[in-house]
């Protein structure tokens, strides 16, 4: 079950794989996840991004940053090796239609999730900005997939060692202020790159979706664990999520929250290795460092 | 209770000596008379130290010696209108299975149960038999006490755990295939019961789990110390035996939908059996702040995710000093309990009302406050503060006194105003109930809920969708093991006339 058949390494340590997964093949849609668990008895279950899948293979592809004890394994697995546990698809699927131009911002592995919605949204009819963010060169994952899908493609990085030196906000206000101004945004990456995607689009009433990877346990509503502040009402990521509008989440409430763990993992082990696999260290202000996977 | 407990060896000795002159009666061809049953010391549960226990997660409750059983087993009159089985849910033939106990033939005892329960190592230890069978056991109200009811539960559990441990489990005959499918969602209690009464007819049944592990809330939710998970794994190695076939890491509505089991998979009938499962916060000021958990949390990590062994489990637990529980029913002495284990300096639990209107189970209750859990009464909190890095620092309360009952038949709390105070802590667990999980239904159209969401079923347990059946939390709001389970035979009964 859930044999690895593929195994790529997209950057240091950004791993893409393709997983036997038939039935989550069959049903996943754009903006949903897995959980993964490696050792049955004692690991952890972590979210990660379902990134592509074929149906007729029965393939799912994963994409995942080594951050954690979990996605260490992960990377440590082999092509003929099993994954032992995979639930999936989680979460409730992009709401995909026709609306015009949407701009899909993507930071470090954030671009990962954002393939399938990009694709669907480019499906639909619209047409597809798509905004690569990474603190360097070697950090840009995705480039070739998303440019077959793009109408308008944009790198930037922060040390400009490939495309523009710059962070993913400056392009993305410009398309903003243009006229006509995009209908949607949709930026998955870090959440300080979400939260201030969020706010370069806010003046401009640019419709913005943020896709938010938080702990999470069971990833079916039972745990609360991924519980965000959207609005001034909870949400849980896991089922009311993981897409929510950007311009209403408390990102200083979920950036506090998915430190909870930072100091047991930090101390219990030299690297991390937190409830999730992810983005307690996910938090630095580079989009590029995205541990968090799942979408 | 006394802190001064009597060790097992203690029990055992005492139980011993006193079933000296029984068996010499019965010897002899003499039956005892009813006030020498009733003479007969109820026999106490055995449990580790109070104070070891604290520290670590293996069973409190230690279980009868053969001795402590079989005289306390003499303690049953028999009754002919046996009104311990009409206080049980799945009306387990009792005093039968105790007669059985009596004449020492365990093997035939735990049969009797299993005719009508198949998870007697687990009710055993998990049922409120104080709110059941004990209830209404003659012994105890001419005794004029429910402590000194027959110990029904305990000699249910000790026949369980001699066939279990002395490799007697006998996996219920099956019969020949049908080439029927059923589709079982959901492997807790309600689910496990279903599977293994709609097996036994011949059919072939997949049981779909969330969950990498089957068992449902006896995995995740109770804890190891009062629900050793080798015991649930022995039940369900059963059910394998049986030919079930469990599916793990199996979402029905994400994965597969109902629909799709049903049209494209061709199960010829379901049974939902999910859950409760979305845990209820209290929507007051401070719920999102870093040391903030529903219990559903805290006991899954600690439980399923075994986040009590930190050398091994790569799942992280909160380290916390003092925590505080919000909360007086099963879960919530589970998640104090659990805290305590983990290493709490103190642990609270906030209950709105007084110990008499608790819903815990009786037992559970008396072991926590033994364990040294503070029990803060008539007390419910205002708010949750944090401090500057988010993190929980206190918690206001609110001081409250009975009113009158409320529908329910308990006195409803009232808010004493100008009683609000601040006390420190570093933790806070809400167990206050489970919502029913959306998921499912949200997923299965024309599947017909109430308004709180759950499933709405006939007597049959039967839903609005033809050949798809309910049962246990999903139906019931949140409830316990035993009426989950007695839900799962009505299920499967219907199912198993609907596939004749």
């Amino acid at each position: 079950m859930n044999k690895i058949l593929q195994k790529k390494k997209l950057s240091a340590d950004v791993y893409e794989m393709i997983v036997e997964a038939p039935l989550i093949a069959r049903a996943r849609k754009a903006g949903q996840f897995v959980i993964v668990q490696i050792d049955t008895d004692w690991g952890e279950r972590i979210p990660l991004t379902i990134a592509d899948a074929e149906t007729g293979a029965g393939t799912i592809t994963l994409v995942f940053q080594a951050v954690g004890a979990t996605t260490h394994k992960l990377a440590e697995k082999k092509v003929g090796d099993h994954v032992e546990n995979i639930l999936g698809p989680l979460g409730t699927p992009t709401h995909i239609e026709k609306v015009g131009t949407v701009v899909c911002v993507g930071g470090g592995i954030g671009v990962a999730p954002l393939h399938p919605i990009a694709q669907a949204m480019k499906a639909a009819g619209n047409k597809v900005i798509i905004i690569i963010g990474a603190r360097n060169k070697d950090l840009v994952i995705f480039e070739d997939r998303m440019r077959k899908i793009a109408d308008e493609l944009i790198i930037v990085t922060d040390d400009g060692s490939y495309g523009r030196k710059a962070l993913v906000t400056e392009p993305l206000k410009e398309y903003c202020s243009a006229d006509p101004k995009p209908e949607l945004a949709i930026a998955i990456g870090p959440p300080i790159m979400m939260k201030f995607c969020a706010e370069a689009t806010r003046p401009f009433g640019v419709h913005t979706m943020v896709s938010l990877n938080t702990i999470m346990i069971d990833g079916t509503g039972m745990c609360g664990g991924c519980r965000v502040n959207v609005g001034g009402e909870t949400k849980f990521v896991c089922v009311d999520g993981p897409e929510f509008d950007g311009h209403k989440v408390d990102f200083d409430n979920m950036m506090t929250r998915l430190r909870a763990y930072k100091s047991i993992e930090d101390e219990a082990h030299h690297v991390c290795h937190l409830g999730l696999g992810l983005e307690p260290h996910a938090a630095p202000p580079a989009p590029a460092a995205a541990p968090g996977v799942k979408k | 209770m006394s802190h001064e407990q009597a060790t097992k060896k203690q029990l055992d000795a005492a139980a011993k000596t006193a079933l000296e002159p029984i068996i010499a009666k019965k010897k002899a061809g003499q039956a005892l008379t009813a006030k020498e049953r009733m003479a007969i010391p109820a026999q106490a549960m055995p449990a580790q130290d109070a104070v070891a226990r604290g520290k670590n997660v293996s069973e409190v409750a230690e279980g009868y010696s053969e001795a402590q059983a079989l005289l306390e087993a003499e303690r049953c009159l028999g009754c002919k209108n046996q009104p311990c089985v009409d206080g049980c849910p799945v009306r387990v033939p009792i005093p039968r299975f105790i007669a059985e106990i009596q004449k020492g033939d365990f093997k035939a005892a735990v049969d009797a149960i299993k005719e009508t329960n198949l998870l007697p190592a687990v009710c055993g230890r998990v049922c409120p038999q104080e709110k059941q069978c004990q209830l209404t056991c003659t012994v105890g109200k001419g005794l004029k006490s429910i402590e000194k009811a027959v110990a029904i539960g305990r000699l249910e559990r000790f026949v369980a755990d001699w066939e279990r441990e002395n490799g007697k489990i006998t996996p219920p005959a099956v019969k020949k295939p049908t080439g029927k499918k059923v589709a079982v969602i959901g492997s807790g209690p309600a689910g496990l019961t279903v599977a293994a009464d709609v097996a036994r007819e011949g059919h072939s049944v997949t049981i779909f789990e969330a969950f990498h592990k089957p068992g449902g809330v006896m995995v995740y939710g109770i804890p190891e110390f009062r629900l050793p998970k080798a015991i649930v794994q022995t039940e369900v190695d059963t059910l394998t035996k049986m030919g079930v076939k469990i599916d793990t890491n199996y979402l029905v509505g994400r994965t597969r939908t109902v629909k799709q089991l049903i049209d494209e998979d061709k199960f010829d009938a379901a049974f939902v059996g999910v859950g409760a499962g979305l845990p209820k916060f209290m929507g007051i000021p401070g719920e999102n702040l870093v040391g903030v958990f529903s219990a559903n949390e805290y006991l899954t990590r600690s439980n399923l995710m075994k986040a009590y062994d930190a050398t091994r489990a790569a799942t992280p637990i909160f380290r916390s000093k003092i925590v505080t529980v919000i909360g007086g029913g099963n879960v919530a002495m589970d998640a104090a309990r659990m805290a305590l284990r983990l290493g709490a300096e103190k642990v609270h639990v906030i209950y709105r009302r007084t110990l008499d209107e608790m819903p815990a189970r009786a037992e559970e209750v008396a072991h926590a406050m033994e364990e040294g859990i503070i029990f803060d009464f008539l007390r419910n909190p205002n708010k949750i503060l944090g401090d500057d890095k988010g993190r929980v620092i206190g918690m206001e309360v609110q001081k409250f006194q009975l009113g009158d009952p409320d529908e329910s038949g308990r006195r409803s709390p009232v808010a004493i105003p100008g009683s609000e105070y601040v006390f420190d802590c570093d933790t806070v667990i809400v167990a206050l109930g489970n919502e029913s999980n959306p998921l499912l239904v949200k997923t299965t159209e024309g599947l017909v809920v109430d308004k709180k969401g759950r499933i709405v079923v006939n007597t049959d347990q039967k839903t609005s969708l033809d050949a798809v059946y309910a049962g246990g939390d999903i139906v019931l709001g949140a409830a316990t093991v035993i009426l989950a389970m007695g839900e799962g035979r009505r299920a499967a009964a219907a199912i198993n006339e609907l596939l004749k």
